[in-house]
């Protein structure tokens, strides 16, 4: 299996051997990590860049340490402080970055598709590092990774994932990644924050938590995005705890090792109590270690396809 | 390309191994300090070899490394298809031991420089030593190796291939050419 894609974008395109070559190598990223020079040469002399439309400091500083790790130098745009408050298009500002001779840039936008946009317009390499309420690629497979990890498969683990998937780019990759690795995924939330014909992604449809919980080897809570909630159609963050929070009552009745998992940052006392966020079956702090290594993953795999495909058009 | 000559059968690999490990042992005196770091993926196989060996000289268990040398070549873009990266897996610190890197071919010399480096970030060697089953010659960088199984020169477009049991379900070397 070789990887064959200047760009990732996100996992709806990719075939279930793409994403296992992501996760293998991953695997082999690992352990850089525990070393006590934490570093390989293999992107010596590469340049990425990091360009952030909306705010983050998770997803960025682990894309950061990751190139770092792999020896690249990195150089990060943040849009607040860039041209793009003078009007910049995000074309215009992707044709810039490459013309600076960078080799890989990773984008995070608040509009749905614009990692795609930009990736038809420029050469170089485009990680998707969230976009709008569409994908973010890395963030499921890490996931996927921390699950892999943690349960030896995928295939035929049943994960429920709970929370505002109507907002959630994290939710659609998951959803993705996971069916097409043979999970049986969930979804569980109020129902106006369950988009409209989401069951045609093969999942299956609660409003219960404790139906969502019943059986299920993983739980992915998501965070709930009030400074998303415009129309105030969210429920009320106490109401919500009480009818979708993972408290630890509620844990009781799940499988004894049920795995706990969190994008993060975590509303403690919203999604989740502070005792199951700390509790052994959480694997949130292991989730961002995980990251590392995934992104480490991902940038070798475009960079190494980027470079192969400029050999042969040269 | 064609099979020219078997060079190394299974026997002549066993006995080629013990008297590798004798001198490892003999320039090394003893197993003090002393592990054993193979490159992926027949140097992992004959590190193994090499390490039960020393044992039944001298009773003594010694380390055996795993390194894959993937992230520190330099020609990664050269190679197709796409190398996949595998794990390097050493459970124990380097710093302050006598390492013998083991490899099957060595050739170039471009893999041990690669190793040299990996091996580098991992801990501080007091020493480092290169064992290889095969020397076919035609270096291309100053490295030497201190433990030779066996000489065998070669022209450049012949190529030189170790089989042994844990991947390939036989223990030889063969000579092949490229057909002209």
């Amino acid at each position: 299996m070789e990887w064959k894609r200047k760009d990732l974008l996100g996992l709806e395109e990719l075939d279930k051997e793409e994403i296992e070559l992501i996760l293998t190598t991953a695997e082999s990223f690992k352990e850089v990590s525990h070393r006590y020079i934490k570093k390989v040469p293999a992107l010596r002399g590469k340049t990425v860049v990091n360009l952030f439309y909306e705010p983050s400091t998770r997803t960025r500083v682990s894309f950061e340490v990751a190139a770092k790790r792999l020896s690249a130098d990195v150089i990060n745009i943040a849009a607040e402080t860039s041209s793009v408050k003078k009007g910049e298009t995000l074309i215009d500002t992707g044709r810039n970055v490459e013309a600076l001779k960078a080799d890989i840039i990773v984008i995070r936008h608040n509009s749905s598709g614009s990692a795609h946009l930009l990736a038809r317009n420029v050469g170089i390499s485009v990680v998707n590092g969230g976009d709008g309420w569409h994908e973010h690629p890395t963030q499921a497979l890490l996931d996927m990774f921390t699950l892999k990890e943690k349960l030896g498969r995928l295939k035929g683990l049943r994960v429920s994932i709970v929370g505002d998937i109507a907002h959630s780019r994290v939710a659609r990759s998951n959803i993705w990644g996971l069916t097409k690795l043979g999970a049986e995924v969930i979804i569980c939330a109020p129902p106006m924050l369950i988009p409209p014909r989401i069951e045609a992604m093969g999942v299956r449809i609660t409003h219960d938590i404790d139906d969502a919980l019943r059986d299920a080897d993983a739980i992915n809570v998501l965070r709930m995005q009030f400074e998303r909630d415009e129309r105030n159609a969210f429920p009320q963050q106490i109401d919500y705890f009480r009818h979708f929070g993972i408290s630890t009552e509620r844990l009781k009745k799940a499988k004894k090792n049920i795995i706990v998992m969190h994008p993060g940052p975590i509303n403690r006392g919203i999604e989740m109590s502070s005792e199951v966020a700390d509790s052994a079956n959480s694997v949130i702090l292991e989730q961002v270690t995980n990251g590392i290594a995934v992104r480490m993953a991902v940038l070798y795999l475009v960079s190494h396809a980027h470079d192969k495909i400029n050999e042969a058009t040269d | 390309m064609q099979e020219k000559a078997k060079i190394l059968d299974r026997e002549t690999i066993q006995r080629t191994l013990m008297r590798m490990a004798h001198e490892i042992l003999e320039k090394n005196k003893g197993t003090q300090a002393l592990c054993l770091m193979g490159i992926r993926n027949r140097g992992v196989y004959l590190a193994h070899r090499l390490a039960a060996c020393i044992k039944g000289i001298e009773n003594a268990e010694i380390p055996v490394g795993v390194l894959d040398i993937t992230l520190y070549r330099d020609d990664l873009t050269l190679l197709t298809p796409n190398p996949v990266v595998h794990k390097t897996e050493v459970a124990f610190d380097i710093t302050d031991k006598n390492v013998v890197l083991v490899d099957d071919v060595l050739y170039t010399g471009r893999t041990v420089r690669a190793a040299l480096d990996a091996l580098m970030d991992l801990g501080r060697p007091k020493s480092i030593q290169l064992a290889v089953l095969i020397d076919r010659g035609h270096r291309e960088l100053p490295i030497r190796p201190d433990f030779v199984g066996k000489n065998i020169p070669t022209s450049q477009n012949e190529f030189v291939e170790l089989r042994l049991l844990e991947s390939d379900g036989i223990d030889e070397a063969v000579i092949k050419q490229k057909k002209t």
